[in-house]
């Protein structure tokens, strides 16, 4: 067996894996969504028609579909931040030479990250209950009125992403500390010499020796989060008044309760577009800061 | 700020969010072994009066948990297990043979992992249902055999694996296979452990592609099973809770006793290179 062949070998059975269940209906879904495959074509595909934009051009139209996209942005853009923020802090935390038993803090801290999403959502959902639960009975007792979390439009996506929040810091955590590790102490003996308060060594030393870090674990939490469906399927079921329907929820209502698998691919394209454009913008902006 | 305060203080907080962090897990724990309907109290009561095993009991006996339970671990075992040799062969070949196209091949691995699953999922369901692969094992395990995240990490690590003892091994007359079998795979078991355990928790908890094409209850994994229960069962808390339990227990301990290698790999596959 020559090195050509036996390089082939090795890879053949992982390409055709991803190459017939993942490449192939990537292609496949571009198609789909150019035509008007339903329930009559599922039935019978001579039902089916080619409908070149025609799927995209209708959800542009539609109102559910611009909810569905202002509720994931609006999911993106509070709860991606927050969830930086908390993981940032923990990280500063236990990086802190003043911190102790930290490998018990840096395991609690990340636990929530290996929980099945659906079964800790079960949690949250019984968690942030109006009347028994005990997130409002914590608030009550430092004298804040009960706030129906899941049950106000205006409340149910602030609680879902609490719960995002909760769910994920951890993750981020971990590749931030790494990160704060691998500054050099010496930056940090320079700065002390020379007088420099914790707060000017944060913004000096350490904002922009962890700025790639940041950026790379900002991208990921971004494309991330515009994937969510499991925690508005479960905690919310969409509602109420489909406040919490998300773009992924959309495109799974659409394609298995109404089989509207070609309108339903259009969605998932859509989505992909979006969270290229939005990810593409986030590394021109670190390109261009880092050239001023 | 006097360094006393400052190491109250952070102390202080890492408790705070430890006591954050766990406190849904231990409520969810507590509530499990309380009576039916016994946390629906005003004060919310947060420890048992009287322990008991009955949601337990109950969800085993009547609610089919334990088929989801085996399910799951079928499903998940079957996938850490193949993707992880596919996934390692591959890996091995990109890190460390020469072929032509090569380089080219693995930009499209990469660009694979900016894709997201979803957009797949539609059309791999019309793909997988005229052979008969949907409400089917074979529906959830077959598409996850391979991974491009998989292939990416086992390759960023066997690059590591020097050049000069493959070719030693090559003049010995060695065959490629022997080479992988006997020298590689030794050198690959750390991320060998972490592949396997990162990907067995993420099959643990997958949740969309399997409520696609697992339609029929019996094939149901737990997150489906407890989503489906959910949504019957909403006022039973503590049957929930122990449906909780039930799923999350196992890849809690899983984690905790390979949490090292666990966490190495979550490094090893966010670095970019």
């Amino acid at each position: 067996m020559n090195g050509q062949r036996a390089a082939w070998v090795f890879l053949a059975p992982a390409a055709i894996v991803l190459g017939v269940f993942f490449l192939l209906p990537v292609i496949g879904a571009f198609v789909l969504s150019l035509t008007d495959y339903d329930l009559y074509a599922l039935a019978d595909i001579h039902n089916l028609r080619f409908v070149a934009l025609g799927n995209y051009w209708a959800l542009l139209q539609r109102p559910l579909f611009w909810s569905a996209l202002g509720h994931t942005v609006y999911f993106v853009a509070v709860g991606v931040p927050l969830s930086m923020l908390v993981s940032l802090g923990t990280a500063l935390l236990l990086h802190s030479p003043m911190a102790r038993f930290k490998p018990f803090f840096r395991t609690a801290l990340f636990a929530p990250v290996v929980t099945t999403v659906v079964a800790v959502a079960v949690v949250w959902r019984y968690l942030f209950n109006t009347k028994y639960g005990l997130i409002n009975y914590a608030l009550e007792w430092t004298g804040i009125h009960p706030v129906d979390w899941l049950g106000d439009p205006h409340w149910a996506m602030p609680a879902i992403i609490l719960f995002a929040i909760w769910k994920n810091f951890g993750y981020n955590m971990i590749i931030l500390l790494a990160g704060l590790q691998a500054i050099p102490t010496e930056l940090y003996e320079a700065a002390r010499i020379d007088g420099a308060s914790a707060w000017r060594q944060f913004r000096h030393i350490t904002l922009p020796m962890l700025a790639p870090t940041l950026l790379m674990v900002g991208i990921l939490t971004v494309s991330g989060y515009f994937q969510l469906f499991a925690e508005p399927y479960v905690i919310t079921e969409g509602g109420p008044l489909q406040s919490t329907v998300s773009v992924l929820y959309l495109m799974y209502d659409e394609g298995f309760t109404w089989w509207s698998l070609g309108s339903a691919s259009a969605i998932a394209f859509l989505l992909f577009l979006t969270m290229f454009v939005v990810t593409a913008c986030m590394l021109r902006m670190e390109r261009r800061e880092a050239k001023v | 700020m006097s360094p006393r305060i400052a190491k109250a203080l952070i102390n202080g907080l890492l408790i705070g969010g430890a006591l954050v962090a766990l406190f849904p897990m231990l409520w969810m724990l507590s509530v499990s072994l309380m009576q039916p309907g016994e946390a629906g109290a005003l004060p919310p009561p947060l420890l048992p009066a009287h322990v008991t095993l009955h949601n337990y009991q109950e969800l085993f006996l009547r609610a089919g948990m334990g088929r989801y339970l085996l399910n799951s671990l079928l499903v998940s075992t079957a996938i850490a297990a193949l993707s992880l040799a596919l996934n390692l062969m591959a890996g091995y070949a990109f890190a460390k043979l020469r072929f032509v196209g090569r380089d080219a091949l693995f930009k499209v691995v990469v660009g694979m992992l900016a894709i997201p699953a979803q957009v797949a999922m539609l059309p791999l369901f019309l793909m997988l249902k005229p052979v008969g692969l949907v409400n089917n094992y074979g529906g959830v395990i077959v598409p996850a055999m391979a991974s491009a995240f998989g292939i990416f990490l086992v390759r960023q690590y066997a690059r590591g694996i020097p050049d000069e003892l493959l070719e030693a091994a090559r003049i010995d007359g060695a065959g490629e296979l022997r080479i992988f079998v006997r020298i590689v795979l030794p050198l690959l078991k750390p991320i060998m452990v972490t592949l396997a355990t990162y990907t067995f928790l993420t099959a643990w908890n997958d949740f969309m592609w399997p409520l696609i094409v697992l339609t029929g209850q019996e094939h149901y994994t737990l997150p489906l099973g407890l989503a489906s229960l959910a949504r019957e069962h909403a006022t039973d808390a503590e049957l929930m809770m122990a449906g909780s339990v039930v799923t999350v227990v196992p890849v809690l301990v899983l984690f905790l006793a390979l949490q090292r290698y666990y966490l190495e790999g979550l490094l090893l596959g966010s670095v970019k290179g």
